[in-house]
């Protein structure tokens, strides 16, 4: 028993250390590329935490989504943007910015003041599938069916959304084949006048 | 068996660290990165409050949601930055600033 403590203690270490020291890369390294693949090893280590925490389901949900998905789009969009997805450095409102900071650190030094007083009685054994695919998956299409759907309604809004978004401006198909005629008609002229 | 303050520990040391990088860093690819950090610190605050309390899957189906909205959240996020980029061609947040004056 004594050795399954000291195993579990040791995973909890290892995993906690990874989440902090990615979290921690992804906060600080200029580059976005060493940001993203930072919070790739948070997100990992949380989703062992989840393993830890009795939440299987979560854990494979946050391997998919997060690592699979969410990290892979950061790295698409900081390779779309290119060289200068690493702004040269600039001093604008600083003070704002180290206040900030500063404000940050606080609150969140109170909200872990807060968390670490806490106390729990006992933890209850958790039931055999506790966190397990079948009973979230049954939570899932009955309690929760209305969030549920709209849950798969906002992503397919948010997928329609970030299309439009990112499209741009394209231009007006009524008014292209006139633009083209129009071009046309110039090159010719272009073409006169060189002659 | 570890206790769960430890968790809640790890998830606001978490939240701290993602506070502090939205709120100093200027680059709008790592604010969002910040948030998605938030984000999983407050999934797994849920999940740890759901371990103590295991007659119920409240906190795992809640982050459940958390999750499904963070990726539509990042979609859209990371789209408004590529737009940004095109009007502005950077991706500092201090550029945005067609509505001042």
């Amino acid at each position: 028993m004594a050795q399954a403590d000291l195993l579990e203690r040791i995973y909890f270490g290892i995993c906690a250390v990874l989440a902090v020291a990615g979290a921690i890369g992804t906060v600080s390294f200029p580059n976005p590329i060493r940001g993203a693949l930072s919070l790739l090893f948070s997100i990992v280590a949380i989703a062992g935490l989840y393993l830890q925490l009795h939440a299987p389901f979560l854990a494979a949900i946050q391997l998919i989504v997060y690592a699979g998905a969410v990290v892979v789009l950061f790295l698409f969009v900081i390779m779309l943007i290119g060289p200068d997805a690493v702004p040269p450095k600039d001093s604008r409102a600083i003070v704002a910015r180290v206040g900030g900071g500063i404000a940050g650190t606080a609150i969140g030094a109170l909200v872990i003041l807060v968390l670490a007083r806490k106390t729990f009685g006992r933890i209850p054994v958790a039931q055999a599938g506790f966190g397990s695919v079948e009973s979230i998956g049954a939570l899932l299409f009955s309690d929760y069916l209305v969030p549920f759907e709209v849950a798969s309604f906002l992503l397919m809004v948010a997928i329609v959304g970030a299309v439009a978004v990112a499209r741009g401006k394209q231009p007006d198909p009524q008014a292209a084949p006139k633009d083209l005629q129009a071009s046309k008609e110039l090159s010719a002229g272009e073409g006169e006048v060189v002659k | 068996m570890i206790p769960i303050p430890a968790f809640l520990v790890l998830a606001a040391i978490l939240f701290t660290i993602g506070t502090v990088g939205f709120l100093v860093r200027r680059n709008v690819l790592v604010a969002l990165m910040s948030i998605e950090l938030m984000l999983n610190a407050i999934n797994l605050t849920f999940v740890a409050f759901n371990r103590a309390y295991p007659n119920e899957h409240t906190g795992q189906t809640t982050s459940f949601f958390v999750i499904a909205i963070a990726a539509a959240e990042a979609a859209v996020g990371l789209a408004i930055v590529l737009s940004f980029f095109r009007l502005r061609k950077t991706v500092r947040s201090d550029s945005a600033d067609l509505l001042k004056n």
